[in-house]
């Protein structure tokens, strides 16, 4: 059982008897997150998605409190906290200093004695500057107190390549915390992903790390706003089914993977991995058996990227079951360039995806990737 | 500093040095940099850039005193607000706007970017996107310059709101139990990205932080460019004496938002004109007019000449490649040295 300190206990009380009487309020009047008819499903921007998943999370737990650079006043660097200042106040939303270990480290000791923090990191490289607070105290703080706190603690990230922010801007950094015990990890690929990891991540009683991808947040997608569409960290999701091989994607790569699958000749389940730690294993696995291909496309380099963990774990269990070697599909180990060209080059497009799959089903041999001429 | 990356270093090296000698020189690459940074906003709207700029419109001043300041042995550690420093240093606008373009002429080829500006023949390390990255790293400079007992300095340029974060700490801290010849120059342009620092910042001058390292600090009007430049050769020859750190706060002002998606909109009304009234390329203008050091010329006849070299800038850019599939795996790791 976690400590609960007694001033969050009075706390909680006080609101819950001031919330009951402002319930709903003022928010479906005029709010930029809610666009038109209060209709489900809404067709939402990823930005708004997330917050409208923050902001139902803040309305039911007056414990969930949000901070990060520029996040209240000016509401986001990519508006994903529009409205929450006006809505929920200062108390509860604040920005903060250029500090990511100061308010990391807050965002920890926060989570252990009964808030629970969400963190806006603006780029997820910026983690770097903190990453002592990530991996080495939010991850370890249950496990060294023997279970005794907890660390309710959301870090949020945006991430990716494709929008000419250069390589100190545009990585996506999954293995970087991949493999810390104590940590759990998911990626959005959209507005609806996003409202449901995120509102996943607030409720979890450990720290969550959830990237969402840069090039999306504009991208509108229909959202299910409610309980239902929370999406339980661990689970992947199958968006397109067929026999001949398993696409495993995440994030940025899981449009990659459905425009390749709709361009190409082969029939592929398609799946949305959603969450690296924990992540789906069971759901992989069945659809491998299946088909006898396992395809896992990645946007970060190939040397470490985390479809390794995938493919290890899936060759393991389902190896007579293999038709063909596990193909992952990344970018090549260099830097994200920043001139345009060179930076479409960099990603897997949905075309090289669809002819890598192509060349592999027909030779049963996995073909090289196109930067290996270069190496 | 480290072998020439190509044989234009001596022209640039060329630039840096005509500053020292020539004060009409300093109003013209005060105009350049406007220039440049008002073109690259205009290559943005034309579309013929994408991802995003921070340019530095405004705050001339701070870049060319500290260009005039220093030697292109030097070592500069500048943030992703880096054009104006990397012309100031001598880095030729072919090269500035090249790289913003992602072409081949950039001082990276085209692989780095607006934030990512380099040269190390005007002693310019590859500017840090990474708010505080390059306060430590400049103090690393520091260390060399003293450890081979060279008379060099190290420079780290940034804006108030790196002041708060750990690396600025631990660098200013470092520098000064170390005694290094490094200058820590603060361009305290009131906002940390969106937000104004009375909201980030427990303190309002931020010399005083040099208080707590034992420090030697100073602040400047960042908008004079004489005094910037006064300001800076003072912390130069105390550095170059063995006499260690200095701290300096320049005052200035950028006209424009955080970034290219930035409008500003956070600022107080009347505060944008105040420090308008206040421009350093104006100031300086006039005041090398009323001593007689124009040439002959108006302020307005050179400025429209600097535009002028500036379109052709554009136009040698335009026409350059951009870079090329080799070049991405050209530099991932340094050769073994034989």
């Amino acid at each position: 059982m976690a400590v609960i300190l007694e001033s969050i206990v009075k706390y909680v009380a006080n609101v819950e008897v001031s919330r009951t009487e402002s319930r709903l309020g003022r928010y479906q009047e005029g709010s930029p997150m809610i666009e038109g008819e209060q209709v489900t499903p809404m067709r939402m921007r990823m930005n708004q998605a997330i917050t409208r998943a923050i902001s139902d999370e803040m309305e039911l737990d007056p414990r969930v409190v949000v901070f990060g650079e520029d996040i209240a006043v000016a509401e986001g660097p990519f508006k994903t906290s529009e409205g929450l200042l006006a809505k929920f106040g200062p108390l509860r939303v604040r920005d903060t200093p250029i500090s990511e270990t100061g308010f990391l480290g807050a965002a920890v000791g926060a989570a252990m004695t009964g808030l629970r923090p969400v963190a806006e990191i603006m780029f997820i490289e910026f983690v770097g500057v903190a990453f002592d607070q990530v991996v080495t105290e939010a991850a370890l703080m249950h496990y060294l107190s023997a279970g005794r706190f907890n660390v309710p603690m959301v870090v949020r990230a945006s991430v990716g390549s494709g929008l000419g922010f250069g390589c100190q801007h545009s990585q996506t950094l999954e293995r970087w915390m991949l493999g810390t015990p104590g940590l759990k990890l998911a990626v959005a690929s959209g507005a609806r992903t996003a409202y449901g990891l995120t509102r996943a991540a607030i409720r979890d009683n450990n720290p969550v790390v959830i990237l969402e991808p840069r090039s999306l947040y504009g991208e509108r997608e229909n959202v299910e706003v409610g309980e239902q569409s929370i999406i339980e960290l661990g689970t992947a999701e199958t968006l397109q089914s067929g026999g001949d091989v398993t696409v495993v994607t995440l994030g940025q790569t899981v449009h990659v993977g459905l425009e390749a699958a709709a361009s190409s000749s082969w029939s592929a389940d398609v799946m949305d991995l959603r969450s690296l730690m924990p992540w789906d294993k069971e759901a992989v696995i069945q659809s491998v058996r299946r088909t006898g291909h396992l395809v896992i496309v990645e946007e970060n380099q190939y040397t470490g990227g985390w479809g390794t963990e995938i493919a290890a774990h899936v060759m393991s269990k389902t190896f007579s079951d293999l038709k063909a070697p596990i193909l992952r599909i990344t970018a090549p180990d260099v830097p994200v360039p920043y001139g345009l060209e060179l930076e479409q080059r960099f990603l897997p497009s949905a075309t090289y995806v669809s002819e890598q799959v192509s060349a592999l089903l027909s030779t049963k041999q996995a073909p090289a990737p196109w930067w290996e001429e270069y190496l | 500093m480290t072998a020439k990356m190509n044989n234009s270093g001596s022209e640039q090296i060329q630039r840096r040095l005509e500053l020292s000698s020539s004060r009409l020189s300093r109003l013209e690459r005060m105009m350049e940099i406007r220039l440049v940074e008002d073109r690259i906003q205009d290559l943005f709207a034309r579309g013929l850039i994408s991802g995003t700029t921070h340019t530095s419109q405004g705050q001339e001043a701070v870049s060319v005193g500290l260009g005039v300041a220093t030697r292109p042995t030097d070592v500069v550690c500048c943030t992703y607000r880096g054009h104006g420093v990397a012309l100031a240093l001598g880095i030729k606008p072919e090269a500035v706007l090249g790289e913003v373009l992602g072409r081949q002429i950039g001082c990276m080829g085209g692989l780095g970017g607006s934030m990512h500006l380099s040269d190390p023949d005007v002693g310019l390390l590859p500017t840090f996107a990474i708010v505080g990255a390059g306060t430590p790293v400049a103090v690393g400079a520091a260390l060399t310059f003293a450890t081979t007992q060279s008379d060099g300095v190290a420079v780290s340029v940034f804006g108030d709101g790196a002041t708060n974060i750990g690396g600025f700490h631990e660098g200013l801290n470092l520098a000064a139990v170390w005694n290094l010849p490094a200058i820590f120059i603060c361009e305290n342009n009131l906002y940390g990205e969106y937000s104004p620092i009375a909201s980030t910042t427990a303190v309002t001058d931020i010399a005083t932080r040099a208080l707590s390292y034992g420090m030697n600090a100073e602040v400047v009007d960042g908008q004079d460019l004489d005094a910037v430049e006064a300001t800076i050769a003072r912390a130069v020859a105390r550095a170059r004496k063995g006499d260690g750190p200095t701290l300096i706060e320049a005052k200035t002002y950028r006209y424009v938002g955080h970034s290219r998606s930035d409008k500003a909109t956070y600022r107080p009304e009347g505060e944008l004109e105040a420090w308008l009234a206040r421009d350093p390329i104006t100031l300086f203008g006039a005041k090398l007019a009323e001593n007689g050091e124009l040439n002959g010329q108006t302020v307005d006849e050179i400025f429209e000449r600097q535009r002028g070299l500036i379109n052709a800038a554009e136009e040698v850019v335009l026409a350059s490649p951009p870079g090329s599939i080799p070049q991405m795996f050209a530099h991932v790791l340094a050769p073994a040295t034989h």
